[in-house]
Parts: structure tokens; sequence; C-alpha cells
């Protein structure tokens, strides 16, 4: 079972996701109506609402397979398939192996806020771009314990680093290299895909393993674990970790509540609870989430096979391209599960998202073909 | 070449002999002081005290009526009339300071101690030391910003600049500088401060080293930019003119990749200045030696405040280079890029070469322009010239002894480049500050093109012999006496007594000390773990591993070496032999890079690469845990 995930996640990954355009979405479809922009009815939910700008190697991308993208300030650092984008002033930059670059695939970006350099995860190794300078740390000049990096995370002086062979966390300040793998954590699988780090907690998301916490202050980890251990139905909704396959992890760390993504359906977790969201009873466009980005206790915004998503705790928007025509939608699915569909002109670049990160109140999206800016309206 | 080594080793055998004799009569004097060449004092010949101070840096107060001098043997800020030069007070400072500056209100002298890893802060109105603050690994330059909000402080052997509160102490976060940051200058409208770094950046192995300047925007506590070196492995002071339009960096320029041929046929070094700034464009790094005429390592820099010369300290061949700027404006416009190799450029643009004391280091000119003074580090003296005639007036004794030691003589020719062809070289030029330059170098006594060497560190070197990567130097005598001198210098031999006094200096080098160790020697858990695997003597499969490949038995005592000769399975097509020396582990973690030919730029790669047939240990039945377990453990060696 695992080989086969693993290979239909690797093809799904590597292969932009045209299918997804004319895919079906899971369960029973809800009540649509159709609204007009400039008609929206009152009682519509306000859902933000964006120009999407899309950025493509015609535009000056480096690649138009974009893993991630990292805000910033002005500047945004997109991690592609051959090599990092930095667009800066209007113009991109790219970065690759000839620039010190470990891999020329970038998987995950992460910054550094207090110093301003940047980490990037590749197929190859984990570099920090530092003033212009990439520095890379390999599973053999380093103590990092595998060289595709999945995710990673920098808090404090750590940075927190998932591979496809265990977790690793680098300490700025000694040099030194801390690995965690089946040997010394509770991971049953060691193919760790995402981390969100934060100074009380640090979550991993493990593939096929489920959620590994860490607790900074007691130094001790826990596991979060789907409870039904299906890896096709849902038997205990609500009660758990909704799938063992876990891709994406981020913890709000001010609301103790984490957002957590799967390829079978997203859940929410406040330290008690958890709360889980499928197609058939969500606004989630799939179930097949490959990003999950918290915004705070009750807002999240969820990258999928059939487009971007954004849940206000209590209603749903969608942004993509209609599965159907292939035109630019929006849509708003409000808490008593009516839908409604709202005239846009614009939509990220692919339905097959696979990075978020914000901007003030825009947002930019990474897909399997190309980068979008989502420029705020009002 | 046969002739030439035949002949080598019986000069080598009849110096070594003379020279143990006066070894041992000065040994005995040495080990009576029972202090190190760092500590400040020494026992002279007729065994008084010897209180060296070795001033390094100097600055003005903000009055400008005190002149501060930071003295690194003695441990101390020496505060002196800045009219007349007599000595007001002495204020003690933690070990081996490197770098002091003022706080932007003046009130505060913040200084660098490099071995105790602290930063003292006097009151410049009391002339006490009101804090003594932690910061990290080898701190060597200490600036505060504009508003006085920060320090930085460049840390030598973590690489990188804390970022301090300047009210606090309390370090906020470190930026990534090269490796072996050092100076650190502020631009004249204090928004940026320039780092340099005395080790060169790690790079693949055997191609052109390269240091950097890195850039750190103030105001956001960030590095904003770098300034690539290429060529350059060791970068010291940097300056700017007053408009700040035009910035200088020396630098050590070593040509390390060709053979080192002899010296007369064009050097090992060139000791240069790097200029950027909008008067140059992009960065052009030019020589400051000329033909038969070399300003051995640069160091300090001073630009007068109408710009029309630039004074570098040269401490090699104790002088002061004087350039003419607008000459140096002029060449660098009519000849666009880097002349590094071109030996006569430097007539363009030098106008005259100062002679001053030994090891000059520290420059400070008067605030009008007319004076600049010169720390002899290694005289006790400051020099004062007359910028205007470019004559030296004067020259300053520091209070101390008058009388030299046997570890002073010895230091003093350790870093004087006057004993090679032309004078072009001295020890420290490989060994910078006592140490090692993360170079590698193909020493043609072995054959051009063979036996490529990684220079190896020498603290601690004391009873480590033999001596060379092949073991080929019984004793420190011959290493450092009918090798240096014939295959290095290329000239005159020493002496018995000097090379008895370099030998006694170098076998004096103290380790620095060790950071990865806890304060009170115990080991992490992961320590501990990695020195059972270094120790172990049965693999993970329950088999023997044999008594010679185990890590304890050829790296063993107290400096990591059983002093034999083992191949362990590194040897290149290129070298002549597969056997090498067990060199020491002392402060293994910081002297990369590593193995006889320095292809592993990290201890990791020694056995993720280097090591396939487990003849370096057996470590391929390691887990990546396991293996980091390991080197966490060599790094308190």
């Amino acid at each position: 079972m695992k080989a086969f995930v693993t290979f239909a996640t690797a093809l799904s990954l590597l292969v932009s996701s045209a299918a997804s355009l004319n895919g079906q979405s899971h369960g029973a479809n809800p009540p649509i109506h159709k609204t007009a922009a400039a008609s929206l009815k009152p009682q519509l939910p306000a859902m933000p609402r964006f120009r999407f700008e899309n950025f493509t190697t015609a535009s000056g991308l480096p690649d138009d397979h974009v893993f991630n993208v990292l805000v910033d300030g002005d500047r945004i650092w997109a991690a592609t398939e051959n090599g990092l984008g930095l667009y800066e002033n209007g113009k991109w930059k790219s970065y690759n192996t000839r620039d010190g670059l470990a891999h020329r695939a970038v998987l995950s970006l992460a910054l550094d806020k207090r110093t301003g350099d940047v980490w990037a995860g590749t197929m190859g190794g984990l570099s920090r771009i530092s003033g212009g300078r990439i520095d890379t740390f390999t599973q053999l000049n380093s103590g990092l314990s595998n060289d595709v990096v999945y995710g990673v995370s920098v808090e404090g002086e750590h940075v927190w680093v998932a591979t496809a062979a265990g977790a690793s966390m680098l300490n700025l300040r000694t040099n030194q290299w801390s690995l965690f793998n089946e040997r010394n954590t509770p991971m049953f699988e060691i193919w760790v895909y995402g981390v969100s780090a934060t100074p009380s907690k640090v979550y991993y998301a493990v593939w096929g393993s489920g959620i590994l916490e860490y607790d900074q202050q007691k130094k001790t980890w826990d596991k979060y674990d789907d409870p039904d251990g299906e890896t096709e139905m849902v038997l205990f909704k609500d009660q758990g970790l909704i799938h063992e396959i876990t891709t994406s992890v981020s913890y709000m760390e001010k609301d103790h509540i984490l957002w957590a993504a799967t390829y079978f359906g997203d859940s929410h977790y406040d330290g008690r609870r958890w709360h889980n969201f499928l197609t058939k009873d969500s606004g989630l466009p799939s179930n097949f989430t490959n990003v999950v980005k918290g915004v705070d206790a009750n807002r999240a915004w969820f990258g999928t096979d059939k487009g971007l998503a954004y849940y206000d705790g209590v209603n749903w928007a969608v942004y993509h391209r209609s599965l159907a025509t292939g035109k630019p939608e929006m849509t708003i699915r409000d808490k008593n599960g009516n839908v409604t569909h709202v005239e846009v002109s614009t939509a990220p670049a692919h339905n097959y998202v696979l990075g978020i990160d914000f901007q003030g109140s825009d947002i930019w999206v990474a897909t399997a073909k190309g980068l979008s800016h989502g420029i705020h309206q009002p | 070449m046969t002739l030439l080594r035949s002949f080598s080793i019986r000069v080598g055998a009849f110096s070594a002999l003379g020279a143990a004799i006066t070894v041992l009569i000065s040994l005995a004097v040495y080990n009576a002081s029972s202090r190190s060449a760092q500590a400040a004092a020494t026992a002279g010949l007729t065994g008084e005290r010897l209180e060296y101070a070795s001033p390094i840096e100097l600055l003005y107060a903000p009055d400008t009526k005190q002149l501060y001098v930071l003295c690194q043997q003695s441990a101390e800020v020496r505060v002196l009339d800045a009219r007349t030069y007599k000595e007001l007070k002495r204020i003690e400072v933690g070990r081996v300071p490197r770098g002091f500056s003022l706080s932007p209100k003046g009130d505060r002298l913040y200084v660098a101690n490099s071995w105790d890893d602290t930063v003292s802060v006097i009151d410049t109105k009391a002339l006490e030391v009101i804090a003594t603050w932690s910061v990290a690994a080898e701190p060597s330059s200490v600036v505060a910003d504009r508003e006085g909000k920060h320090l930085f402080v460049a840390n030598r052997i973590s690489n990188d600049i804390a970022v301090i509160d300047a009210q606090t102490g309390i370090e906020e976060k470190r930026l990534a500088a090269g490796r072996g940051a050092s100076y650190i200058t502020p631009s004249p409208d204090d928004t940026r401060l320039y780092v340099t770094h005395v080790y060169p950046n790690p790079t693949p192995h055997r191609t052109m080293p390269q240091s950097e300047i890195t850039i750190v925007d103030t105001q956001r506590a960030v590095v904003s930019e770098r300034i690539a070196l290429p060529y350059v492995a060791h970068g010291f002071h940097v300056a700017f003119s007053a408009d700040g339009r035009l910035g200088v960096a020396a630098g050590l320029h070593p040509r390390n990749l060709v053979p080192l041929a002899h010296l007369e046929h064009g050097g090992a070094f060139t000791d240069t200045l790097t200029f950027f700034g909008k008067d140059v464009g992009n960065p052009v790094e030019l020589p400051l030696d000329e033909l038969e005429r070399y300003a051995v390592r640069p160091f300090g820099i001073a630009i007068t405040p109408d710009k029309s010369r630039i004074f570098i300290t040269c401490g090699g061949s104790e002088e002061v280079t004087v350039i003419d700027t607008s000459r140096l404006l002029r060449y660098v416009h009519m000849h666009p890029g880097s002349h590094a190799d071109d030996l006569s450029a430097g007539a363009n643009y030098v106008i005259t070469r100062i002679p001053v004391g030994h090891d000059p280091r520290g420059v400070l000119l008067t605030y009008d322009g007319t004076k600049l003074l010169v720390a002899n580090r290694l005289d006790d003296t400051i020099s004062i010239i007359d910028t205007r005639t470019n004559k030296l007036t004067s020259t300053i004794p520091l209070v101390g002894p008058k009388q030299l030691s046997v570890l002073r003589k010895g230091e003093q020719t350790f870093y004087t480049a006057r004993y090679s062809f032309q004078g072009q070289i001295g020890c420290a030029n490989c060994h910078i500050d006592s140490t090692f330059d993360g170079l590698q170098w193909d020493l043609e006594p072995d054959g051009f093109g063979r036996d490529i060497v990684d220079n190896r560190p020498i603290e601690a070197v004391k009873d480590t012999e033999p001596y060379k990567w092949n073991g080929g130097n019984p004793n420190l005598p011959t290493e450092c006496g009918p090798r240096t001198e014939k295959f290095f210098w290329r000239a005159e031999n020493y002496d018995d007594l000097t090379l008895t006094e370099l030998v006694v200096y170098v076998r004096s080098l103290p380790p620095r000390p060790n950071r990865w160790r806890l304060p009170a020697g115990e080991l992490t858990g992961t320590q501990e773990r990695g020195k059972a695997l270094f120790n172990r003597s049965v693999d993970k499969f329950h088999n023997p591993i044999p008594e010679n490949n185990r890590c304890g038995y050829c790296h063993t005592g107290s400096k990591g070496t059983n002093q034999k000769s083992f191949d362990v399975g590194t040897r290149k097509s290129t070298d002549n032999s597969g056997l090498l020396d067990t060199p020491q582990l002392t402060n293994i973690a910081i002297t990369g890079p590593y193995l006889h030919d320095g292809s592993a730029n990290t201890l990791e790669q020694i056995w993720t690469i280097f090591n396939p047939e487990d003849k370096h240990g057996r470590t391929n039945d390691l887990t990546k845990d396991e293996l980091n377990d390991l080197i966490e453990y060599l790094r308190t060696r």
C-alpha cells in the first residue's frame, strides 16, 4: 500500500495535474447559486477576493512547476523544479546549482526573520541564502539526515528540517545537528514531509505516520495518529487526525491550534478536540491537500489538487478554474452548505496548489504551472 | 631534485645538532617561567620577569587628550597622555584582546577579548571596567551602531557576527559571516559595517581561495550584501575615505594552486589591497608589492582626511607603505580590473615605504591628519610618522622591559619576513596569528605537482613530532630550520641562536580554548556516545576491530596522536606515498579542511566520502546519527 501511495504521490507531485481541471469533486454536490460580482447578495459571506497575476517562465520565473513560495517583505522567493527564483523590484533573478544551490529542484522555503537568511530545502540538500551567498548542507558534508528536504522551518537559532529519511535540527549557535527518527521518537515511518516550528512546539507531518509533536520546554515527543487506522475510509470522524498520510502542518502558537493537511482530508486540533474537513461536508474542493497555512485559530488556507481554498471558521471560499469549463471561478459556501458562484476574471495559475504565503492582505500561491499573486480586492 | 634534497638533509643534520644544544639551554629558561607565549610575562635570560605589552590597536579618547592602547599580551588597555605619551593608567581586560572601539557618545570603550569570549565595557570617564559580557567564540572586533542600540561583535571561530543589546549585553542573534570573521569597520555614515575574515571560505578542493567582506545593515541588523574577494585568503582591516567614496581592504593573496617554486621566481603570496566604492566602480585588487620590495602582510589602513594618501602597516616587512590616492585612482581607471599579479603596478601609486618596528599592526591618524601613529606589536613601541613628509619622527616606547626574552625574540623571528629571499614571506604568512591558513600547498621538495598538502595547525604542536604529513622531519629544529630555510626562504640560514629562539616560541604555542567542551570538562550525552564509538574495539556486527583501525589507537593521548604513520586509504595519484603521519586532534573542530591534502571540507566528509574501505577507522557500519555523535566528540578534542 505504501509503495503504491508513494508512487501515486510522486506522480502527482511531478506531473502537473491537468486532469484535475476535469476531475470530479468528492461527495454530493450542494445547492449552487450564481451571482454576479457587482450584485452580491447582502447575506453572502464576506470572503476575501483577489485579482490574480500569474508568473511563468515567460515572465522570468525559473520554472513553471513551483513547489513553494515565501514572502520576505517586498521580496518573493519561488521554489521551483529548476531553481530558486527571487522577485524583487519587478524582476526575477534565478539561483541554481552553479550559484551553489544544493539542487535545482527546490521543494521548501523558510525565512529566518531575525537574520533575513532564507533556507531552501531541495532534492539534494539544504541551502542557506544569506546576503547573496549560498551555503549548502548535505548528508555527506554535514549532519543532515537526508538530502531530500521536503520541509524546513526556522525558529530562533534552530533550523528544523523534514527529510525523506527522518527529521533533523541544526543548532545555528553550535552547528550541531540532531537527528530524529524511528530510533529516538515515536515515528514509525521516516518519510517526513512538512514541519512547523514555534518557540513552544514543533510539529512534523510524517508521511504515513501521522503527526509528531515536540514540546520545546519539556523536550518530549508525542504522536497523533488516525484513530481508525484506515487508509481509505474515515470511520471515526472528528475523533483524531483524519489520516496517517500527512503532508503539511501549521501551528498557531498564540492560539494553540494545529492545522493539518493530508491526502484524504484536513484537520484542526485545539489540544483537546479534533475537527476534520472533507469535501463531502465542507467547502474543500478536494480531500487531496498538499499544503495548509493557518491564519489563526479559526482561519486557514488550503492548497489542494483542485484549487485554493479558504476557511474563515464558518464559510468556505474556493479560488480556481472551473473543473467543468476551465474558466476562472470563485465559489463561496456558507454555513448552511449553500454554494454561490462569484463571477471573477482571474484565478491562480493552476488548480494544483503546492504552496501559500501572505503579503499583507495579498496572497501568493505556488502551483504546478506557475506562481500567482492574489492582489486583494476591496 | 635529488641533489637538493641530499644537500638539505646534510645541512639539516648539522643545523639540528647545533640547534638542539641551544634549545636545551633555552628550554630550561623557558620552562622556568611556566608561562605560555600568550601570557603577560616571560622570564628573561637573566631571570627577571618580562612584562610585555604587545600593542595592537590605537584609539583617541573622545576629547583627543588621551590615547588608548590595546595591549594584547598584557591583556590591558593602557591610557596615555595623547600629547606627551606618558602612561596615565592601565585597565585590565580579558585574555588576548584583539579589537576595541568607542560608543557613539564616547562614554564607553568596548574591548573584544578573544580568548575569554567576552567584551569588556570600560567607562571612559572613570577609566574602569564596568561590565564584562559573554559573547561567542573568539571575539576579535566590536563596534556599536550609530544609535548605541546594538553592539556588533566579529567572532573568529564561530564565523559569525553577534548582535548584542548595547545596554544589557544580551546577545539577540548571530549573523552568518565568512570564515574567521575578525575585523569590523563602520562606513563613514555609520549605516553599514564591513567585516573582514582571516581565513578563506570553504571552496571546492584545489580551487582558488576566496574570502569576502560581509556588509551589515546596522539599522536592520542583517547581512545585506557580501563583496567577494576572489583569490584573497586572508583579510584584515578596512578603511574608508571621509567622503565614503573609497573603501580599502587589506589582504593576502596566496599562490597555493601552483607549486611553491623558488621565491626568486615569483613568490608565494601577493600582498594586496582591494579597493571598492564609487571612486573605483567594481572592486579591484591591486598589489602593494613591487619587484624586490615586498609589503608583507598588510594589516592596518588609514586614509588621510583629504583622501590624498593611504597608509598601510605591513607586519612582515616591518614598514608602513604609503600610497598616493590620486595616482592610484588614475591607475585604476586606466587599467580596469584587478592586477594582483602585476608587480610593476605598485610603482604607479606606492610613493614610499617607511620602516617602523616589529610586526606593526594598528594605525591611527590624528584628527587633522598630520600625524600617523603605528602600534608595533612586538617592539612595545608606537611609531610617530609625519604624514606631510612621510618620515618617522619619533618612536615612543611603552613602559616595560627593554630586554628581550627568548620567547619574544622567537616570536619576532616568526613574524618577520626578513629571513626570506627579498623579504617576501614569514612563518606567519601561512600560520595566521600563529595558527593555520586553511590552504593546501604544493611544496616542491616533494616534486612539482606531487604531494599536495594541507597546512597543519601549530597550536600545541610541542611533543607531536615527527613533523610534516610524511613524518619526514624528526623534530622542530629540523622543521623550522633547514626545511624552512631551504625550501621556503631561499635565503640565508638562521643562526643557531635565532633558530633556537624560534623553536622555543613555536613549542610554547598553547592551544586555543576549546569551545565545544562543557566548563567542567564533562561530556554531553551526544559526546559520550561519540567517545564510546571513538574507543570501541568491536563493530556493530560484533566483529572485532583491528587495533590499528580504531580511532583511539592512532589518535591517542591528550593531543590525539600516537606519532606514527599509517595508510588510511586516502592516497591520491599525485601522492608519493600513502603512509601519513597521524595528525594531532587539537581543536580539530575549527581547523578544516581535513585529510593530508585538504580534500575533506568537513569532518563528515572524512567518513562519508573518503573512507570507502574502512581504512581510516571502522565507520561504515555506523548510522548517520552515530557518525554525528562521533563528530560531536571529536569537536571536544
